[in-house]
């Protein structure tokens, strides 16, 4: 057992740190907003390798880059670049043109429909307003469909570049039947992973700025952090951080070292990252008192993207179910 | 990063798993359940004769020096089990203090013979007026010659009337502060002037109250220096945290699963009620958080490190987490939930309806809830001390 990371991924880690310091400070998250991309941003991460990074990278590596990003509510589509691109790698030749254009210089945006399409059509796909091309299944294929977006995402709670797309047009069939599911199932697997990651780095920063807070307020002649009602409340949230983090890191190791656990991994880190971004971030927002509800401070661009990105995947409960099925396998009859 | 134990841990697994599949039976279980009390000498001498007491602890005390893997896989199996190890617990917290304060003849008599399984001790610390805070005891300890003479009480003395020893914390000197005037001694429990009354509880476990009445005792049985006790306490705690391997909630489970997969209800399999499910699933995630806290404090362990705050996260969040489970899963079970064991058609043969009981305390023994939260908000976050 280690619990430690090496050499070579702490100075990963501090790279992206420093990368999402510079480049993604509250200021540029809020004037990223409504949309959630900054193509500035973009340009700077195809520098830095671009959605070429993920295809061939241990999940654990790409998992401890997302938590920097996640901290930083960097307004670019990492996760589902990274997913896109390792998925279009595993779908062998009948994806490499597509790859090709995904990790070009410059790259075009490549990202996956997380539900299969109905009637062609895939709902709220997270980087659907600002994906060159969007992968997705449609019946039993898997395709690729490349056309460019109208950058516009519909209001929305976490300003993220939601959006409905089509899989039908200009299209490259990837797999069809078993290996199509298969290649999406994997795919929804690390999506999950790597957005756990995200929410852990989320969490942890709301964490941070909600501890610093309790630390400096005084109420009472005493700092709030004193009073043992606060205390306990982020006592509890720094627990549940810490839980989502050595989580979603062994479902990011079991991906490429313990296959089996995977899909049932995979979920409980999500599922736990979520509930853990919504539960810090809600904390350190209520800590602030009055102060968090104003949308000067920082905190409430955490507590909106807490619960947002949570939900790209659909309803927690459903979630459950999902994690229910990796654990006890499916139910006969059930759909 | 690797989040397995390792060979070396896996291979002892498969002992310790032999080992429970040749001594532990529903029989020792059933035993336990109607007397309350969680400690079995049948399986504390089969451990003691394989050396498994202090498995852990270096050949040149006898033992078998093994590492903090293969004693997480130990616990693990062993809890898996569900072998009442009270009695394994309280002596190695005392075992651990003597090898580390004790005098050179404490150790000589008391330590072969504790790490062989022939007695164990009991933890005398708490007394009607003072649990968390611990420091506040009253139960006095006075100086007569080369001996003391012991006036006191003490609550929720576990083992008691199984154990040969109580390691008892007791006021020498009222003239300083509650933290300077303690002092540790281990008090034989067939001393005259002791009396053992036993305590039952909500969970079916017996615990005991013990009074001590001008009970006499050689200055040879102090443990540290006089008033010096806060220290031997110190250490005393740091081993009583923390627990390394799966708890109570992962035997909960997987009994709970095993029934859900062979029962039929309404035709069906509960195992496919989509409430059974996302409860089931739900405390899967805990348990997978719970293993991860308890292997984490197992690798600082290993690095060489004491852990501290990491201890208090495995013990705040297992305690917790098991009530919810136990309370999700009985919710689970509907009007079948309420069934103690021994019921006629109690689901788990009453196991999730008994843990629901026990579960309450286990948000109070070592460390309160309220005490690990402080030591992660003071120590881990860096928070102002609370007021208390």
């Amino acid at each position: 057992m280690d619990l430690a990371l090496s050499d070579d991924q702490e100075r990963l880690v501090s790279v992206l740190q420093t990368f999402f310091a510079k480049e993604s400070p509250p200021d540029r998250v809020r004037d990223a907003e409504p949309l959630g991309f900054d193509p500035e941003l973009w340009s700077k991460f195809a520098e830095l390798g671009g959605p070429g990074i993920g295809p061939g990278a241990a999940v654990l590596d790409l998992e401890l880059i997302c938590e920097p990003f996640g901290a930083a509510l960097a307004p670019l589509p990492l996760v589902d670049v990274l997913v896109c691109a390792r998925l279009l790698e595993a779908a062998g030749a009948d994806g490499a043109d597509v790859l090709r254009a995904a990790t070009g210089t410059p790259p075009l945006v490549a990202t996956i429909a997380l539900h299969p399409g109905v009637d062609g059509v895939v709902r709220r796909v997270p980087a659907g307003a600002v994906a060159d091309i969007v992968v997705g299944l449609d019946g039993d294929e898997l395709v690729a469909v490349t056309a460019p977006p109208d950058h516009r995402s519909p209001p929305n709670l976490g300003a993220t570049p939601m959006a409905d797309r089509s899989l039908r047009g200009s299209r490259r069939v990837l797999a069809t039947g078993w290996r199509a599911t298969e290649l999406a199932a994997r795919a929804a697997d690390e999506w999950r992973i790597l957005t756990a990651g995200a929410l852990v780095g989320l969490a942890g920063a709301a964490l941070d700025i909600g501890v610093a807070y309790a630390k400096s307020r005084h109420q009472f002649g005493v700092p709030i952090g004193s009073f043992q009602s606060i205390a306990r409340d982020l006592a509890d949230a720094a627990t549940a951080v810490d839980g989502a983090r050595l989580l979603a890191r062994e479902a990011a190791w079991a991906a490429d070292e313990a296959p089996a656990d995977l899909a049932a991994l995979a979920s409980m880190a999500f599922l736990f990252a979520g509930r853990t971004a919504q539960q810090a971030a809600g904390t350190a927002l209520h800590v602030h008192g009055g102060y968090g509800y104003m949308l000067e401070y920082d905190i409430q661009l955490y507590y909106r993207r807490a619960k947002a990105w949570t939900l790209a995947a659909g309803d927690p409960r459903r979630g459950v179910q999902h994690l229910a099925d990796a654990l006890f396998g499916p139910v006969e009859g059930a759909r | 990063m690797d989040f397995r134990l390792g060979p070396k841990s896996d291979a002892f697994r498969d002992e310790v798993r032999a080992f429970v599949a040749e001594h532990v039976d529903d029989d020792l279980l059933e035993r336990a359940n109607a007397t309350g009390t969680m400690h079995d000498w049948d399986v504390h001498h089969a451990l003691g004769s394989r050396g498994w007491i202090a498995a852990g602890w270096p050949v040149e005390y006898g033992c078998q020096g093994r590492d903090p893997y293969e004693m997480t896989a130990l616990k693990d199996e062993l809890r898996l089990a569900g072998v009442p190890q009270d009695g394994i617990g309280n002596t190695m917290i005392v075992a651990n203090t003597l090898r580390h304060v004790g005098t050179e003849e404490q150790k000589r008599r008391f330590l072969p013979p504790a790490l062989a399984g022939e007695y164990i001790f009991a933890l005398g610390y708490s007394e009607p007026d003072s649990g968390s805070d611990v420091a506040a005891a009253k139960t006095r300890a006075t100086r007569d010659g080369d001996e003391w003479v012991i006036n006191g009480q003490k609550m929720f003395t576990t083992l008691a009337h199984e154990a040969r020893y109580v390691f008892l914390l007791a006021r020498t000197n009222v003239d300083v502060p509650k933290h300077k005037g303690l002092t540790m001694f281990i008090v034989p429990l067939d001393a005259p002037g002791v009396e053992i009354q036993p305590v039952h509880t909500l969970g079916g476990e017996r615990t005991n109250i013990t009074f001590y009445t001008d009970v006499r005792i050689p200055d040879t049985l102090r443990v540290g220096q006089v008033d010096g006790g806060w220290e031997v306490m110190t250490v005393a705690l740091t081993f009583e945290r923390g627990g390394t391997g799966l708890t109570e909630a992962h035997r909960l489970w997987q009994e709970t699963v095993a029934w859900a997969r062979a029962t039929m209800r309404d035709g069906r399999p509960v195992i496919d009620d989509p409430l059974v499910r996302e409860r089931l699933a739900n405390t899967a995630i805990d348990n997978e958080i719970a293993k991860l806290f308890a292997y984490r404090v197992s690798w600082v362990a290993a690095e060489g490190g004491l852990p501290g705050v990491e201890g208090s996260m495995h013990k705040l969040w297992y305690a917790e987490r098991l009530n919810a489970a136990a309370s999700e899963l009985l919710d689970m079970l509907a009007d079948d939930g309420p069934l103690a064991p021994g019921a006629p058609g109690a689901p788990v043969d009453g196991l999730v309806e008994h843990t629901y009981r026990h579960a309450p305390v286990t948000t109070i023994y070592g460390g309160s809830s309220e005490v690990q939260r402080s030591i992660i908000a003071e120590r881990g976050l860096g928070l102002p001390r609370s007021r208390r």
